[in-house]
């Protein structure tokens, strides 16, 4: 009988504890969940419903020595969106796109970010203006998912003036966020293009902040603000650099209209750079946003270059400039003093062997001493010291004195000056017996195997202008550097060269442009060019007693180095003097001009000028043995 | 003229779970995105009403009446079931099955619910009338034939989660008539043998232990073989089984084995849940403030989930309490069948406190990732008429049960 009352009591009794095991079991299963495992299931719950959203940080100011802004940012708008599938999210493009000018190549890109990170938003588009922000914001109902973002933008309030020095600043690429170029850089960063941007990257980048909103399971925003703590951004660093934005202004002003060249202004006694402007200059601003591709292509491609920072990124034959280092080498090795001649006195040339080296001046210099030769710039001269000094101490002490390096001028992409090492060079170049030792008279008046940045033709001219023979490194930022290089000349040979020097513009090649109050000295140079016109060259420093500012300047195919001395002893008076020192009027340019002398053919090789096969003017293989 | 107050034990942990399922199917609706669940408790409290003029009456009905009317009301509830099954529409997620009954486009409710109340008072109305249980298998069909008829009605809805209800209450019941132990197990032996097919080496050990059992057991021969038979028959059927069942069963089934095959679509379900529960911790994140409600991603909050918003919005401290409640609340319902005056009353009651049962530990496991998901309600929480007036109507017949056996002083027992 089922229904007795002990079978049932012990029937129920079994229920019970089914029922509580039951609960245990349950109770169990939930305690390891809720208590033990609440750490884990919270940090889930609070991922399912936040979306961490990047406040990008200010970028760090750029002010000039004086603390003028170079660099600045300026509120902008950027959109975002945040979906839940690629489906929505071209769904919610097709919507919006437009308003904020989404293209097919735009819209693939934005597709690809996407899906390296769904959870979070994706950019759609930077710098919006305002009033698209306001048309977003009206159809927001519609648009699911929509992130505004107030976001720092970059400005230049100087634009193209002060362009290469600054460089610009634009969104990180997929390429470099793999290759971990930028530590801490994270997609939709702002990185440093080019310039001090570049350079000092991680100083001026900043920490992003994050921000948080709360989002549905379809991934819609509901809360925009106040869900979680926000960290704020953290500015970058505020940059002071050496430059001088109101001499640089006027170094942009002064450099002629349509011309390209470049311009450097330091302090020799620091290296401190005063002013960098390469001709032609582009504007930076163009890049803030997301460059427009066209413009991009078209900046790109320009045949004069414009964003190459002449200064450090094109090279030069050094022409006459040069010869100051041929003639601080023979003095340093004792082989000449300022008084010294030459056996040969300059009657327009130098014959040397079958080939005729001509001086600038047909009607030659006739007999002079090496200031004299300086300060007229007489090539024969030169020749026959470089001849005097011979191949092998020419390229060891030149190289010595770093002609062949970068200076190590804190911009990116400082390309090294070219200057040969060694014979070496010409062995594997035209091969062993394929050349002569005439490349000596060439390479003596800074011409042939021989280009030189600007940068390092300035930092050279700082050396003969601090009485010690030193320069600091050239830089934009921070503290000076000394150089390993060193003249190592007595103070009284510095001097002597830096008399000749001030008699160039006294007397010699740049006489137009002495300004009656300072004491310049400077050279003039004319690098050849092969392709057209001839580049001209000026390099001096003010004042001649105790120099305190160095410009090196060219400006190609200006002919002639006398053409550009006016601007730079404009520029020096202007940096020592001040707006009132100026002479009035136009400089104009007298006599006499400096011009290159005719380009020598030294190779047998060389079929441009002289018949194949012709005799050549000296053995090549005894040219080393000669320099010994 | 015996006491006619209501058992009062039964009446507080009714009462209380009443209110406490309330207030999350409240809270259940409180979101930051519009959701239907919104105002659903208003309803719900329409419900109520209505069920406990349902409790009320049935509270009035003597269980002998009930008794008579058995046959009466079992054939009801099946001619629903195969109304259901020919005209039946679905609703909400679970839109491909055909388990609403309605009329000219008014969705009157769920007759499978119905059924599964009237499924009790039957098979209490076959068992209750033996002196002594089955104890051969055969003895057991009719039994399995009482609850066959509206599991595979059920079944082909389909709604697996309230066949294996129907299941659960004809196992329950059985073991309450003291149906021994081994006769259960070789009833269940072919289902086992089901689950167990997916493995090759699981189902392999079965088969070599059923075999065992069998021979120790010596039941009669043909019942032997034919266990035998059944048990390797839906191993070897197994996966052309598998095959016939819809794939968002299938999914189901399979998330239910691991949530993390398909974490956004089968498997979000289960993780939603457990991180919502997870998230709740000790205390919980206080009431209406579940943020995995909030936002929506708890599924199906003010139905099959419910549970989940407990554990997120009242922490472990909540869940020990309504678990507690629940267990109470069952035992109390398992005390009242003990002491029933005649067996009909005494399996009726057992049958629905395994009903309760049965629903509890599928509903809370399914939220916990014990059980498979299933749209099986939880009792009190759940939104849903038809559920919930079952319950009163189940709570009447106890309470009328209870009622009368104090009135017989059958209490000191």
């Amino acid at each position: 009988m089922w229904h007795h009352p002990h079978a049932v009591r012990r029937r129920a009794l079994t229920a019970r504890v089914l029922v509580w095991s039951v609960v245990g079991i349950l109770l169990v299963s939930f305690f390891r969940t809720q208590v033990l495992s609440s750490t884990r299931y919270s940090l889930r719950s609070e991922l399912n419903r936040l979306r961490a959203l990047p406040v990008p940080a200010p970028r760090g100011l750029v002010l000039d020595r004086n603390g003028a802004v170079l660099a600045e940012n300026v509120p902008g708008y950027s959109v975002g969106l945040l979906a839940a599938s690629p489906e929505s999210l071209v769904a919610v493009l097709d919507r919006i796109g437009p308003l904020v000018n989404v293209d097919d190549e735009a819209r693939e890109s934005i597709l690809r970010r996407y899906r390296r990170d769904p959870y979070d938003p994706v950019t759609v588009r930077r710098d919006v203006p305002f009033e698209t922000v306001s048309a977003l914001e009206e159809r927001r109902v519609t648009i699911p998912g929509l992130v505004i973002q107030t976001e720092p933008k970059r400005r230049y309030p100087q634009g193209e003036r002060v362009a290469h020095a600054l460089g610009y600043v634009s969104e990180i690429t997929e390429e470099e966020l793999q290759s971990g170029t930028f530590a801490g850089a994270r997609l939709g960063t702002l990185v440093g293009r080019d310039g001090l941007e570049r350079q000092y990257d991680d100083r001026l980048r900043g920490k992003d902040g994050v921000r948080f909103i709360e989002v549905d399971a379809l991934g819609r925003t509901v809360r925009d603000r106040g869900v979680a703590p926000t960290l704020e951004p953290e500015q970058g660093e505020t940059i002071r650099t050496t430059l001088d934005l109101d001499l640089q202004r006027f170094v942009v002003e002064s450099f002629p209209e349509g011309r390209r060249g470049a311009v450097v202004v330091l302090d020799p006694r620091n290296g401190e750079i005063l002013a960098l402007h390469s001709a032609p200059t582009y504007d930076p601003n163009l890049f803030i946003g997301g460059v427009d591709p066209e413009v991009w292509e078209t900046l790109r491609t320009a045949p004069d270059h414009p964003l190459i920072n002449r200064v450090i990124q094109a090279a030069y034959p050094p022409a006459s400039p040069w010869k100051l280092l041929m003639a601080s080498i023979a003095m340093q090795r004792g082989i000449v003093t300022m008084d010294s001649k030459m056996t040969i006195p300059c009657r327009g040339g130098l014959q040397y062997y079958s080939r005729f080296f001509r001086c600038w001046r047909v009607a030659g210099h006739g007999d002079l001493t090496l200031a004299e030769a300086i300060t007229h710039s007489c090539d024969v001269y030169f020749y026959q010291l470089g001849l005097k000094l011979g191949l092998t101490t020419i390229l060891q002490d030149a190289g010595a004195l770093g002609m062949h390096e970068r200076l190590g001028i804190d911009l990116p992409n400082e390309r090294s000056s070219f200057f040969p090492t060694s014979t070496e060079y010409f062995n594997r170049r035209y091969g062993p017996r394929g050349w002569t030792n005439a490349v000596t008279l060439n390479l003596a008046i800074g011409q042939g195997e021989n280009t030189q940045t600007p940068l390092n033709v300035a930092h050279f001219y700082a050396m003969l202008a601090n009485p010690d023979g030193r320069a600091p490194v050239p830089h934009l930022v921070g503290e000076s550097q000394a150089s390993q290089r060193s003249l190592r000349l007595t103070p009284e040979q510095l001097h002597d060269l830096r008399e000749a020097l001030v008699s160039v513009v006294e007397e010699g090649t740049a006489t137009a442009s002495r300004i009656a109050a300072l004491r310049i000295a400077g050279k003039t140079g004319t690098a050849q060019n092969a392709q057209g016109l001839d580049h001209g060259w000026f390099v001096a420093f003010a004042p001649a007693e105790q120099p305190r500012v160095v410009v090196a300047a060219i400006v190609e195919f200006s002919e002639h180095g006398s053409r550009v001395a006016p601007m730079v002893t404009r520029i020096i008076a202007r940096h020592l003097l001040g707006q009132g020192g100026l002479p009035e009027g136009r400089i104009r340019l007298l006599v006499p001009e400096d011009s290159a002398p005719e380009p020598v053919p030294i190779l047998p090789g060389d079929t441009t000028r002289q018949t194949r096969g012709a005799p050549a003017p000296a053995p090549a293989a005894d040219a080393d043995a000669r320099t010994r | 003229m015996p006491t006619r107050a209501p058992d009062r034990p039964l009446l507080l942990a009714t009462l209380v779970l009443v209110a406490a399922g309330l207030a999350t199917l409240y809270s259940s609706g409180q979101t930051d995105v519009p959701t239907v669940a919104a105002r659903l408790w208003e309803r719900q409290l329409i419900f109520l009403g209505l069920g406990t003029v349902a409790a009320i009456v049935m509270y009035r009905f003597s269980p002998r009446l009930l008794e008579w009317a058995t046959p009466l009301i079992y054939v009801t509830g099946i001619a629903l079931l195969v109304i259901t099954l020919l005209t039946g529409t679905g609703a909400g997620t679970a839109a491909g099955v055909k388990s609403w009954i309605t009329l000219g486009g008014l969705r009157l409710g769920q007759p499978t619910e119905l059924a599964k109340l009237a499924t009790i008072l039957m098979l209490a109305r076959h068992l209750g009338a033996k002196r002594d249980p089955p104890n051969t298998l055969l003895g057991l069909m009719p039994a399995c034939g009482i609850v066959g008829v509206p599991f595979v009605l059920v079944g082909l809805q389909p709604d697996l989660g309230s066949a294996i209800v129907f299941l659960g209450i004809l196992f329950l019941m059985l073991f309450w008539v003291g149906v021994s132990g081994w006769l259960l197990l070789l009833l269940a032996s072919p289902l086992i043998s089901l689950l167990l097919a997916f493995s090759t080496v699981s189902w392999g050990i079965w088969i070599v232990m059923i075999t065992a059992v069998l021979i120790w057991l010596r039941p009669y021969a043909l019942e032997g073989i034919g266990t035998w038979l059944a048990n390797v028959g839906t191993g070897v059927m197994a996966l052309s089984l598998w095959n016939r069942l819809a794939p968002y069963q299938q999914h189901r089934l399979l998330s239910f084995l691991n949530p993390e095959i398909d974490p956004r679509a089968t498997g979000w379900h289960i993780i939603q849940s457990k991180v919502a529960i997870g998230s709740g911790g000790l205390f919980g994140k206080g009431f209406t403030e579940g943020t995995q409600k909030r936002l929506a991603f708890i599924p199906e909050q003010a139905t099959d989930f419910i549970y989940s918003v407990v554990g997120e919005e009242f922490g472990f401290v909540g869940v020990l309490a309504t678990l507690v409640l629940f267990g109470w609340f069952i035992t109390t319902l398992v005390s009242i069948a003990r002491r029933a005056n005649d067996p009909y009353a005494c399996m009726v009651v057992f049958g629905i406190a395994s009903l309760f049962f049965v629903h509890v530990l599928e509903n809370i496991g399914m939220t916990i990732g014990l059980m498979p998901i299933t749209g099986i309600p939880l009792p009190f929480f759940s939104y849903g008429g038809s559920f919930l007036l079952t319950c009163f109507l189940a709570l009447g017949i106890a309470f009328r049960v209870a009622t009368d056996s104090r009135s017989a002083g059958y209490d000191a027992v």
